[in-house]
């Protein structure tokens, strides 16, 4: 199962900002249950607030690793703060945008601003803001025991930031695939 | 300009209903903030976060919550705080009341000393 919820990076601004985007498909069965035809009502798909609260966890959580090069066990504690204005249906291109506003030991808290961008007009509207708190997982283990490796940032996400033209690392960052070529 | 004892608490307030989503008469100088206000472990860095923002101060979370003490059997044994391990709460936590905490010393209830008073002082301590 593929539990990644944002489909390219922008911007990655080393414990700043980060700027993911997201194309919201028909192909994605979730959207055929929120909402299917009830009664007289046709369906009315959807992105499930919920998993556009994912996206926007995956994208401040990788701005959150990124902080410390994804030593730390990165998981979302709490949301502090969600609220939407719209729905993001198939065909639009929802861009997050996650900016830290706290950073520490035991964790970090970001604010973050969603926006549906339409392909077509070019039009952008504001469309939610998700403000949310991150925990160092290690660093609060209240007596629990987790997997040395870091289970959080899997291959998924490391490949996420590579195809997108970032890594963990400044010194093994590879050229963005949407760089011109040199002239020989 | 000086912050008046007032001026602390009514932005400590503001803090804790932010944090906590409580309503401002909710929030008392001698309320818990986990039995009474319901904060959980991850309320307490959200509320570290916002005072250091709120008061243009940096917190080590050291200094409001003793790391340690307590799943130390130097301190502890059956659950109840030893004399120096309340020695040592004292001096971790000089802006907090444990007399009542003394009283009791269930390490199952410790977590009643944070008071909304307790993180008052706390932040006026910071502030001297």
């Amino acid at each position: 199962m593929r539990w990644i919820w944002i489909d390219r990076i922008l911007e990655l601004n080393r414990g700043q900002r980060c700027v993911a985007l997201k194309n919201v498909s028909a192909a994605e069965d979730v959207l055929h249950d929120h909402f299917p035809p009830m009664g007289q009502y046709p369906a009315t798909p959807v992105l499930p607030n919920t998993l556009v609260i994912e996206g926007m966890a995956q994208t401040a959580g990788i701005l959150v690793g990124h902080a410390d090069d994804f030593r730390e066990k990165v998981i979302l504690a709490k949301i502090a703060h969600a609220c939407f204005t719209s729905a993001a249906r198939p065909g639009y291109t929802i861009r997050y945008t996650a900016t830290m506003e706290s950073f520490g030991r035991s964790g970090a808290a970001t604010s973050g601003v969603v926006e549906l961008i339409d392909p077509d007009s070019g039009h952008i509207e504001p469309f939610a803001k998700i403000n949310l708190m991150f925990s160092h997982v290690d660093q609060n283990r209240s007596g629990l025991e987790f997997p040395e490796h870091n289970f959080v940032f899997t291959s998924q996400f490391m490949d996420l930031l590579r195809q997108s033209g970032f890594s963990p690392r400044p010194e093994q960052r590879p050229p963005a695939i949407h760089q011109p070529v040199p002239e020989p | 300009m000086t912050m008046t004892q007032d001026d602390v608490y009514s932005k400590v307030q503001e803090v804790l209903e932010d944090a906590l989503g409580v309503d401002a008469d909710e929030v008392k100088p001698e309320v818990s903030l986990v039995e009474d206000l319901g904060a959980e472990s991850i309320d307490f860095l959200d509320i570290v976060f916002r005072l250091e923002k709120e008061f243009g101060i940096k917190i080590d979370q050291a200094e409001l919550f003793p790391e340690g003490v307590l799943n130390d059997t130097q301190y502890v044994q059956d659950g109840k705080v030893t004399d120096a391990g309340m020695q040592e709460l004292r001096n971790r936590l000089p802006h907090t009341n444990l007399d009542a905490f003394d009283a009791d010393r269930d390490v199952e209830h410790f977590a009643n000393v944070f008071t909304v008073e307790a993180v008052v002082k706390f932040v006026q301590s910071k502030l001297e």
